[in-house]
């Protein structure tokens, strides 16, 4: 009732107020509307009306020539039979639930770290940073070589202090956790810049007080520092998880093809690249794809119901 | 007693992070060493971690294999054109967003929002489906299409907008200022970092671009420098000194502009981040 009284007020005022200035508040309106357009048309044409195209497509018999057909359900009835989704939604599940918590902790426990008055912090943050700034390909090739099971120096690494070392991209048991490995290394600088940039808002008083009160460090850690950069936290942890569920590149450069270990890796994404632009079924691909949108939403709704349990802002 | 428990901690703390730093940089080591290997060298058992001499010729081969040098272009190009684009249309309906009032704002950051929120594959074969209709595929216009407007920019600039005074932008109004006057005399002034952040997330994104340019553009001479290294690996999966040597003629471009711009990355990726 309120809002509708405050909201029936606020009317009556504008409609006063553009008597008044119409003038003025057309020009502000003409200005507006140029402003905007550029990115308003763009976003129509580009993102907007393609997602719908998607939605609709997903119901489609795309074929090769351009011609597309109605399919109701039909795409969604083979996907949900399809051994290969399934194993893909496992993937992609396994792939998320081993490097998020991964590329969470150890991207907090580097910034706290680094959120100290210690020599070199910039050279650190450097170091860290670099993955994000290699393209992915480069990324992936360099860890495929790394990863040999013959000439790759991790294994020889491992040989040295007595361990066998896997087939870590041919092996369909490992090659997920080689991807994680991966992708953690690549994720770490990014997310570790995030927390630092949050961490350095707590006021240093806190911790002050806490040391006189005789407050451990892991005390200090745990009642102040996790708290109070909760927030960015949060942040860190939903795009994390968003941009996890997308995993493609590493999987797609790193494991062949033709490898047995690609249906135990390969992602959704992958899947909707395989079916859209390979094999050419943009239909079946779409309908993977609102597949993984689904699950997205699902997970982003989850976190944000439950983010009042933690997160204080 | 104090003092040494506390140089104790300052010791494991850098113990630690030099642990991680070796491992954050080995990869990049190995590349380069490997780059400067003979294939021979390359596969002995155990591996050798120097080789007996830093032979180049590796980079010249990859060269005759790969068209770098359209590579660089293209990428430089791509780059440019979303930076251009996405700075300025993000930057001007920021301005409306943050500033003006007019019927249908909601609606609008609404739809920018909405942009945000989901996965960019989702647009991918209806932009690719737009891009083949216009002629388009392999071309350099194609790789910059889907970024030529920015919903992340457009939020990024109006938080960016919002943080910012609006004393100076009320003077101007009083002095006689249009609204485009103001917007772009006043305003992008003021938010040179926000602008520069916007770009430079822009660059390193559409750098680090694999989906979309392996898609649009299959013929060698309008690849990326991503694209073009992912198609390097088919042909020659063995030799992994030309593979190396591809890979950091891919990488050395960013790695040195970050080498020599790290501030203004790191800054701009811990505001823009910070703002979503």
């Amino acid at each position: 009732m309120k809002r509708e009284n405050v909201a029936e007020i606020s009317t009556d005022k504008s409609v006063k107020v553009k008597k008044k200035i119409s003038k003025s508040t057309l020009n502000e309106w003409k200005w507006a509307y140029i402003m905007i357009f550029p990115t308003f048309i763009g976003l129509m044409i580009l993102n907007i009306i393609p997602a719908i195209q998607t939605l609709i497509l997903s119901f489609e018999n795309a074929g090769a020539f351009g011609k597309s057909t109605w399919a109701g359900l039909d795409n969604y009835k083979k996907l949900i039979q399809d051994p290969d989704v399934i194993q893909a939604v496992y993937n992609t599940l396994g792939y998320t639930i081993v490097s998020v918590p991964a590329i969470v902790i150890l991207s907090l426990i580097v910034a706290v770290l680094l959120n100290q008055k210690i020599k070199g912090r910039s050279v650190y943050r450097t170091i860290y940073f670099l993955p994000m700034v290699a393209a992915p390909a480069a990324i992936a090739m360099v860890w495929r070589w790394l990863f040999n099971s013959e000439y790759g120096l991790i294994n020889y690494l491992l040989s040295i202090i007595g361990i066998n070392g896997p087939k870590w991209i041919t092996d369909p048991n490992i090659a997920l956790i080689s991807i994680v490995i991966v992708g953690v290394w690549s994720a770490i600088g990014y997310n570790m810049v995030l927390l630092l940039a949050g961490l350095q808002e707590i006021p240093n008083d806190y911790y002050e007080a806490a040391s006189i009160d005789g407050a451990s460090p892991l005390r200090k850690f745990f009642t102040i520092t996790v708290p109070l950069v909760s927030p960015t936290l949060f942040f860190v942890v939903v795009t994390s998880i968003i941009s996890a569920f997308q995993v493609f590149d590493i999987i797609f450069m790193m494991i062949d093809k033709t490898s047995t270990a690609i249906k135990n890796t390969q992602s959704l994404v992958y899947l909707f690249y395989k079916h859209s632009f390979v094999l050419n079924d943009k239909g079946y691909g779409s309908a993977i794809l609102m597949l993984l949108l689904a699950i997205i939403m699902i997970v982003t709704v989850i976190q944000v119901k439950c983010q009042k349990k933690w997160v204080n802002y | 007693m104090k003092n040494s428990s506390k140089n104790k901690g300052k010791i494991l703390t850098h113990v630690i992070l030099i642990i991680g730093a070796v491992i954050m940089i080995l990869p990049f080591l190995w590349m380069l060493l490997t780059s400067v290997k003979t294939l021979t060298e390359s596969v002995q058992i155990p591996p050798k971690i120097f080789p007996e001499l830093f032979r180049w010729d590796n980079y010249p081969a990859v060269m005759k294999i790969l068209p770098f040098a359209s590579f660089y272009v293209n990428t430089m190009l791509m780059m440019a054109g979303r930076v251009i684009g996405s700075v300025l249309f993000s930057a001007m309906a920021a301005y409306a967003c943050a500033r003006l009032n007019f019927p249908g704002k909601n609606i609008f950051f609404g739809i920018v929002l909405f942009q945000m929120m989901i996965p960019g594959q989702l647009f991918i074969v209806p932009q690719f489906l737009i891009v083949q209709k216009l002629g388009l595929l392999n071309t350099v216009s194609a790789l910059i299409v889907p970024g030529v407007v920015s919903a992340f920019g457009t939020f990024l600039l109006r938080q960016f907008f919002m943080g910012l005074p609006k004393d100076l932008e009320e003077a101007a109004k009083l002095d006689g200022c249009t609204i485009w006057q103001t917007f772009y005399k006043i305003m992008l002034p003021l938010s040179r970092s926000g602008l520069i952040a916007l770009a430079i997330f822009t660059s390193l994104f559409a750098f680090k671009d694999l989906m979309w340019p392996l898609i649009v553009n299959m013929s060698i001479d309008k690849m990326t420098l991503s694209s073009g290294l992912a198609s390097l690996q088919g042909q020659f999966a063995t030799n992994y000194p030309q593979l190396m040597a591809g890979s950091l003629l891919a990488i050395w471009p960013m790695l040195l502009l970050f080498i020599i711009f790290q501030k203004r990355f790191i800054e701009g990726i811990a505001t823009s981040g910070g703002k979503l």
